[in-house]
């Protein structure tokens, strides 16, 4: 018997662990800069060497990160948690453990809200732990193909960030992966970089008939490095289940590596032959003990997050859901939006303008620089000066975009600035009816086309009165002027 | 004998130690005889025991390390002892994934 | 040559030694001068050193004599040459572990209690021989010599810490350092017939001293008498940012604690440590030991450690895995042996350790990888980490009725080389009464208490956790009644 099951036959299972970079001066275990850059090995020591009789120094800011990010995703803080040592070999493992929490982590239960197709979902945290990264192996260093091992990643401070497996689709998994993202990013623990690894994720994934109440066997699924390839990888490794499924196969629990390149995933045997990691706690390390004070410091940190931002964009100042979306993501304008509008002292209408210079010109500025706006030479107090200049008159649009520009790039005082570059709006009747006069003079043709009503040119004589203004013509003036003369039209 | 040939061989494989045929033997006797020993504790109920899993007793203070840049070494004192290295990296054979 | 007047030098205790140096009738140099010329005479038998830093220690005992010339001395142990154990890390000069496979290591850093002995201005002599990885109660684990007893050449000097013990023994030099994670420093101690102590766990740095077992390790001094002890364990002792398992307390002033005396004091005679395997003349020696401290106004106090006879299982469990842990990253890789011709990288990690490591650590290594593995893990190890609680409950409900434990620190004195060598088990339990102190985290020490078949004997004592001075206090009684150890004479025949 011949039965064709589509894929939507199945239930997706997708569950998340995600790595994330703390942002920290120093390793988790020594002193050594966690900056990135420099030469194979300039930042390490005899810790993150792994050489014989050091031990780990838990780095104090870690601890605070795991637990300003714990609260922040709504988790239970465990006042006792414990290192583990998981061990296997590999070149850039330089002790042939890594430093882990296993049974006792740090974090425990909580969880984010998603939006997928306009409904709220939330998605469970089994918990965060602390570890240590590990090197990097370079291959293909020397001639003969031999592999070369650079430690400076070794010992950089990790949260892994683990979700229940509450995820049902790949685009609810790249919901996910975004709104914690967003979080991390909102918090300040981590720069949020999948192309260069600081935040990284792997995703468990099974198939199971809908209506079947035990998961199906899962496949883990590594090298993800953007949200586009976890979307991917996922869709692929859900139709590659499928196909065993249905055609009577079993789905191998393994880990996977995606190939960008082939949009495929791939069994990574040489991970498989020993998942044994003999987990055992770390004696070098006495328990992580987290007391009401240090929560409480943690509580007393924690920003306003982006979905509550973002609602309150929407709620109190008006703004749409997309802009207020736009302001909240990883762009990171939420803070400018926020200082800007305050220095403007406000209000709905203020927040409509401030918003659109940001997800506008600011933006593009801002794409084309590849500028974050802390980088900016632009502060939201000038900003708000700006557009002080601009309702008051002082400047029109043209010359307000111009000395963002200006501002953006160099910086200075907005006032300043439109004297010493003459942006100053021209209200002058007298000397915009000159202009409007020399321009309706040289356009015969044009205005006896527009007076006939074959044509509105209302346009093109407002463009060249202000070509003739040098740009800095009040429009309201030039359009009142040229409407007297060129009749009703 | 607790301790088979082929668990001394799987155990030998999670430790990266090769072993000769004569010392896989040897092994696998001695271990047993270790292991018979340690049977002993079998004898004993831990029930609700909790495991002594750090050394350093429970009140003592624990100072963590404060968030500052310590230097380290520079990328020749870091591999003034590598078996070989290409660059300032430590050379190994290619690894394949 | 070896003059009498070096001779008279080397007999010297530290305590003796440091008061000469004060009294300005010897300098550094020529104390140094007279260990140098002694381990040349003597160590081609003995075997206590896997390397001599001669000219270094030389240079170290001339800015002592110029620090004290210009009034600056640092403390008692100022310009008193000293040796550690070849599991200290000093740095710019080559640290072994007693194995292969860190054969020609030479470490960018030192050792916090080495640091800390150079800051008391301390002169270092070399780097003491030792079972390799200090795996081994007989010092024949050295993966390039065995060590001798001064005492019986034939015999061991114990382990693993047996070459710092035979160094004094051998009157080499005036105090070393040696580590105890099943019995290290207190057997070898009490075979060689000198003073070792293990600390508490937490009490001295392990910062810097490669790794057995993690949270059994313990640094600790060893010396001809417990003034000597003393004055090493003020030196290294304390707390050590580098060591989050090191205690945050400062440490205690222990020599002015020394001379309490052991009038009132309660002292626990564990019925389990007085059957089995234990040699009657070593019983007895123990036992006189105790009649004079009874005599000297203590108390004895009878006291039960039920869970003492799970020690040896339990530790050689927890030991074992934490080495399988530890010991992981002989790679290969970045440090220390490398097979020559492996083309692969599985080649690289098994071929190099297996030419790398000796014997008894791949043996510790298959049962501790055993204990971990998956399906043993809770049978094993866990089970082992919750007898460790019921052994260390033992140790606190004693000392809710005595001070001081005393008890044998082996069943019988030194063993004679090969005797052992075969039969691991039987090796393993030479370390049956000194386990259950590592495991509980208490400090023990071994004083000589003295003869049996004209080798050492040593009395075994364990304390609460960080009461070092009363173990000293102790020790001391014992040593004033006692009367200066008798100094071997195997050495003095013609070579
Ligand atoms: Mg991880
Ligand atoms: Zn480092």
């Amino acid at each position: 018997m011949t039965r064709t099951v589509a894929a939507s036959d199945y239930q997706v299972v997708i569950g998340l662990e995600v790595h994330a970079q703390l942002l920290t001066l120093t390793k988790i275990f020594c002193g050594c800069s966690t900056g990135f850059g420099g030469a194979p090995n300039s930042h390490v020591c005899p810790i993150c060497l792994g050489l014989p009789g050091v031990l780990p120094a838990l780095n104090a800011r870690v601890v605070e990160l795991a637990v300003k990010t714990g609260l922040a995703l709504g988790c239970a803080i465990q006042p006792v948690s414990v290192f583990s040592r998981k061990n296997y070999f590999y070149p850039d493992l330089p002790k042939g453990y890594q430093i882990s929490q296993y049974e006792l982590p740090i974090c425990l239960g909580g969880g984010l809200a998603i939006t997928v197709d306009g409904r709220e979902k939330f998605i469970r945290l089994t918990r965060i732990h602390m570890e240590e990264d590990a090197g990097k192996n370079l291959h293909d260093v020397a001639a003969d193909g031999s592999s070369g091992v650079d430690l400076n990643r070794a010992g950089v401070p990790l949260l892994e960030i683990v979700s229940e497996p509450d995820l049902r689709s790949a685009d609810e998994a790249v919901e996910y992966l975004k709104a914690l993202r967003a979080i991390l990013l909102a918090l300040g623990v981590n720069d949020g970089n999948l192309e260069e690894g600081s935040f990284r994720c792997d995703a468990n994934v099974s198939v199971m008939r809908k209506g079947a109440t035990q998961y199906g066997t899962r496949a883990e699924l590594k090298n993800m490095n953007s949200f586009r390839y976890l979307k991917q990888a996922v869709e692929y490794e859900v139709r590659r289940q499928v196909a065993l499924v249905e055609t009577g196969q079993p789905v191998v629990q393994e880990t996977r590596l995606y190939d960008p390149a082939r949009g495929e995933t791939r069994s990574m045997r040489s991970k498989e032959e020993a998942h044994d990691y003999r987990y055992f706690p770390e004696p070098d390390l006495p328990p992580v003990r987290v007391g009401e004070a240090l929560v409480a410091r943690m509580r007393a940190e924690q920003p306003e997050l982006p979905r509550a931002r973002a609602a309150r964009y929407q709620g109190s100042l008006g703004l749409s859901a997309q802009d207020a979306g736009v302001l909240v993501g990883d762009g990171g304008l939420a803070d400018f939006f926020d200082a800007a509008l305050s220095a403007r002292g406000g209000g709905a209408e203020a927040a409509k303008k401030v918003a659109n210079w940001l997800i506008g010109e600011l933006s593009r500025l801002a794409n084309e620089t590849g500028l974050p706006p802390r980088a900016w030479k632009l502060t939201p107090a000038r900003l708000a000066e700006v557009l002080g200049l601009l309702d008051a008159g002082t400047v029109n649009g043209a010359g307000a975009k111009l000395l963002v520009e200006e501002l953006f790039r160099h910086g200075g005082d907005p006032a300043e600035l439109v004297r010493r570059r003459g942006l100053a709006q021209v209200s002058d009747e007298g000397a915009i009816e000159a202009a409007v006069d020399a321009v309706l003079a040289a356009s015969p043709a044009e205005v006896e086309r527009h007076r006939s009503g074959k044509k509105d040119l209302t346009g093109f004589f407002v463009g060249q009165v202000m070509k003739a203004l040098k740009g800095k013509g009040n429009p309201g003036v030039v359009n009142a002027l040229l409407k007297k003369k060129l009749g009703g039209g | 004998m607790a301790l088979t040939l082929d668990e001394v061989r799987r155990v030998a494989a999670l430790a990266r130690l090769k072993l000769s045929e004569e010392e896989e033997r040897l092994f696998a006797e001695q271990l047993s005889a270790i292991l018979d020993h340690v049977r002993e504790l079998e004898t004993l109920d831990v029930t609700g025991v909790p495991p002594m899993t750090h050394a350093l007793a429970e009140g003592e203070a624990v100072a963590l390390r404060p968030d500052a840049l310590v230097p380290g070494l520079s990328p020749e004192e870091a591999l003034g002892n590598a078996p070989a290295r290409e660059g300032t990296c430590f050379k190994v054979p290619r690894i394949i994934e | 040559m070896t003059t009498a007047n070096d001779a008279a030098l080397t007999g010297l205790s530290l305590q003796a030694a440091s008061l000469e140096l004060q009294a300005g009738a010897i300098s550094s140099r020529q104390l140094t001068e007279a260990c140098l010329a002694r381990i040349a005479a003597t160590d081609g038998r003995v075997g206590a050193f896997l390397a001599v830093t001669g000219e270094r220690a030389l240079q170290q005992a001339d800015r002592s004599d110029r620090r004290r010339a210009a009034g600056g001395a640092l403390g008692p142990l100022d310009g008193v040459p000293l040796a550690v154990k070849d599991l200290f890390l000093t740095r710019g000069v080559p640290t072994t572990a007693g194995s292969r496979i860190l054969e020609g290591f030479v470490p960018p850093y030192d050792a916090t209690a080495v640091t800390r002995l150079e800051a008391a201005g301390a002169v270092l002599l070399g780097k003491l021989n030792l079972d390799e990885f200090a795996m081994g109660s007989s010092n024949e684990h050295s993966a390039y010599r065995p060590c001798r007893n001064p005492w019986d050449l034939t015999r061991t000097p114990g382990g693993s810490s047996g070459g710092s013990a035979a160094a004094l023994s051998a009157r080499q030099c005036f105090g070393t350092l040696g580590t105890d994670t099943g019995g290290s420093i207190r057997l070898p101690a009490s075979f060689c017939g000198v003073v070792g102590l293990k600390p508490t766990y937490g009490r001295v740095s392990r910062y810097g001293v490669i790794a057995f077992a993690s949270s059994l390790d313990q640094p600790g001094p060893l010396g001809r008498t417990t003034w000597d002890v003393a004055a090493l364990l003020g030196a290294i002792a304390g707390p050590d940012p580098h060591d989050l398992t090191c205690a945050a307390r400062p440490a205690d002033d222990y020599l002015a604690a020394l001379e309490g005396g052991a009038r009132g004091l309660r002292i626990g005679v564990p019925r389990e440590w007085f059957g089995g395997g234990l040699q009657p003349e070593v019983e007895a020696r123990v036992r006189e030991a105790l009649t004079t401290y009874q005599r000297l106004g203590a108390t004895l106090v009878e006291i039960s450690l039920p869970h003492s006879r799970y020690g040896i299982a339990a530790y050689y469990l927890i030991a074992t895995a934490e080495a399988s842990a530890n010991l992981a990253r002989y790679d290969g890789v970045r440090f220390g042996l490398r097979a020559p011709g492996v083309r692969a990288l599985q080649e690289l990690y098994s071929e190099s350790r297996e030419q790398g490591f000796g014997a008894e650590p791949k043996r510790r290594i298959m049962l501790g990888t055993y204990a971990l593995s998956a399906g043993y893990h809770d049978a094993y190890y866990l089970r082992a980490q919750k007898v460790r609680t019921l052994i260390r409950r033992d140790f606190d409900a004693a000392f809710g009725r005595c001070d001081v434990v005393a008890g044998p620190v082996a069943p019988g004195p030194a063993f004679k080389l090969g005797e052992r060598t075969g039969d691991p088990l039987q090796m393993y339990l030479a370390d049956i009464f000194t386990i259950t102190c590592n495991l509980a985290a208490l400090p023990g020490l071994s004083v000589p208490c003295g003869l049996a078949r004209g080798l050492p004997v040593g009395l075994q004592l364990v304390g609460r956790p960080f009461d070092e001075a009363t173990l000293l206090k102790a020790a001391r009684a014992l040593e004033r009644e006692l009367g200066p150890a008798p100094v071997p004479a195997a050495l003095e025949a013609a070579p």
